[in-house]
């Protein structure tokens, strides 16, 4: 009677992390920030040896940068500008969120739900917006001027 | 304009998995005609009615307050009881079990997981003075306004949705839960509770309220608007507040002893002796 | 408990990178456009302005302090997301130990390359 059920293992995995599915836009955010914290991340250990080079004087400086200083390189760096826009700035929405601002008071649960996520969202997409013209920015500075 | 006579055809797709004859889950399909109110769990009824005998789930009120008939329905974990197949707007319907827990048969999730996850962030009211709480010599009195504080979140159902639309519980087998950390919080925002530390070895672990990064997803989908996601922010902050030693302190309970002189109204009948 | 006291580091960390990570990335990048209402540096990635830089106490102090909040943020970060995929106690002990042990050792290299450049 007591025998082990066979069940059958349903976790979404990593597919949990990436596909945001039909849920709100923050889920995506959260995707997202995860990914642009990733890069970001490798950007910067590579970005400390690089910068590092200046101990060896002026010279070793110049080379580095000039080795650096192909498209491709540039493109990448406008990649980790884009990603740092959006992690600030989602990084901010969420430094707020966790100490419970931006999202009202418990409330007793009256139909229509409304919840703290659409609740915050107003915040969610100003901090897109910044983030838009972070990049155009950003864009302009880096290709045009 | 539908009449309550009128029967559209709707496709039913649903996961098939039987753990003595199945090596691996399979999907079939079933025609199922619909009347105007039939909710996706009459849906099924139909099919194990007409159909299929051995289809088996999990339900009991039909009516969205026991929370046994959790399903992803569409790709959306939703109350199979809760949703009518013409609100769906879909000629065919997915029917899967709720992800992020084992399936046990067909549309049968396992959430002995999930109730020990809701056990260990210890549910109940902690008191420090064990004497008064057991023997008690008084009630504890609570605010409207501090009951507010906390009200929504003791709306849980326990229908494990979240768990299945969570993130972050899609990998990490350790992490508490949506549910279980909005319990945890339920208590400790409640004024008569004394044991949020009592709790931090499990919503502050590495496997517990840092590990939400607020996708909000298991709020979108609560059918009992209890906020999930909200209660473990509210605990993020306290927890931080704890860090840095600059909460406030909970004000100590108010005891209104027990009315001694209170005499019991002639008119009303007694109480029938206990059975047990 | 003591996971969740690094939580609230990584929290104050990052607070403090948005500010200078903030003010860097409009120094290096949006050097024309702050050029534009008179501030900042023109070349900001030529030798000369950087070791200009380098060699200004303010600058000297923000980028250890910058090396060691970004560190701290990114690499905490990075090991909140490995413990994510279910692992075993000493999997994520491990981890623990290696992720410090890289950014002692990054933050060690990034500090000395300030220090070194602003005293010589």
């Amino acid at each position: 009677m007591n025998q082990e059920i066979k069940k059958q293992k349903n976790n979404l995995g990593l597919w949990g992390w990436l596909g945001g599915g039909r849920y709100g836009m923050e889920r995506y955010a959260y995707s997202l920030h995860r990914l642009t914290g990733l890069g970001i991340l490798l950007y910067f250990i590579l970005h400390i040896f690089a910068t590092g080079t200046r101990i060896w004087g002026q010279e070793a400086w110049d080379q580095t940068m000039h080795a650096l200083e192909t498209p491709f390189f540039k493109f990448g760096e406008f990649l980790v500008f884009v990603a740092f826009a959006y992690h600030a700035l989602n990084g901010l929405r969420l430094l707020f969120t966790e100490l419970g601002m931006l999202m009202g008071k418990p409330r007793r649960p009256v139909i229509p739900y409304t919840n703290a996520v659409r609740r915050q969202r107003p915040f969610f997409i100003l901090a897109m917006v910044l983030t838009a013209i972070l990049i155009v920015l950003g864009g302009l500075d880096f290709y045009v001027l | 304009m539908t009449t309550l006579a009128d029967k559209v055809n709707v496709v039913f797709e649903v996961l098939r998995y039987n753990p003595e004859t199945d090596d691996a889950p399979r999907m079939q399909e079933y025609t199922v005609p619909v009347t105007k109110g039939m909710t996706v769990l009459d849906g099924l009824h139909w099919i194990k009615e007409h159909l299929e005998p051995g289809l088996a789930w999990r339900s009991s009120c039909r009516m969205g307050v026991c929370g046994s008939c959790g399903m992803f329905i569409n790709g959306y974990p939703r109350l199979a009881c809760n949703n009518q197949i013409l609100h769906i707007h879909k000629s065919r319907i997915q029917i899967k079990p709720l992800p992020n827990y084992d399936i046990i048969r067909d549309l049968v999730p396992d959430l002995e997981g999930f109730f020990q996850k809701h056990k260990s962030v210890k549910p109940y009211l902690i008191r420090k003075d064990l004497k008064e709480q057991n023997m008690p010599t008084g009630e504890y009195f609570q605010s409207t306004e501090e009951l507010v504080n906390y009200i929504q979140f003791a709306y849980c159902i326990k229908c494990g949705l979240c768990l299945a639309a969570c993130p972050t519980v899609a990998t990490d087998e350790q992490f508490a839960g949506p549910q279980a950390l909005a319990q945890a919080y339920r208590y400790n925002a409640d004024s008569r509770d004394e044991g949020s530390d009592e709790r931090l070895e499990i919503t502050f672990s590495g496997h517990g309220a840092p590990n939400c990064h607020f996708a909000g997803a298991c709020s979108d989908v609560c059918p009992k608007d209890v906020d999930p996601s909200f209660a473990i922010q509210l605990l993020k902050k306290e927890m931080f507040l704890k860090t840095l030693k600059t909460g406030k302190a909970k004000k100590s309970i108010h005891l209104i002893p027990i009315n001694k002189d209170f005499v019991e109204s002639p008119d009303i009948p007694a109480a029938p002796k206990p059975t047990v | 408990m003591r996971e969740g006291k690094l939580w609230v580091f990584h929290l104050l960390a990052g607070a403090v990178i948005f500010f200078l990570l903030g003010m860097h990335m409009f120094i290096m990048h949006l050097d024309e456009i702050l050029a534009a209402i008179g501030l900042g540096y023109r070349e900001p990635i030529s030798a000369e302005s950087v070791f200009h830089r380098s060699k200004h106490i303010f600058f000297m102090i923000t980028y250890i302090l910058l090396l060691g909040s970004a560190l701290y943020h990114g690499l905490y970060g990075l090991k909140n997301i490995l413990f994510e995929i279910s692992m075993s106690k000493s999997a994520e002990k491990s981890i623990s130990v290696f992720l410090t042990i890289l950014g002692l050792a990054l933050f060690a290299y990034g500090a000395f390359a300030a220090v070194f450049v602003f005293v010589n």
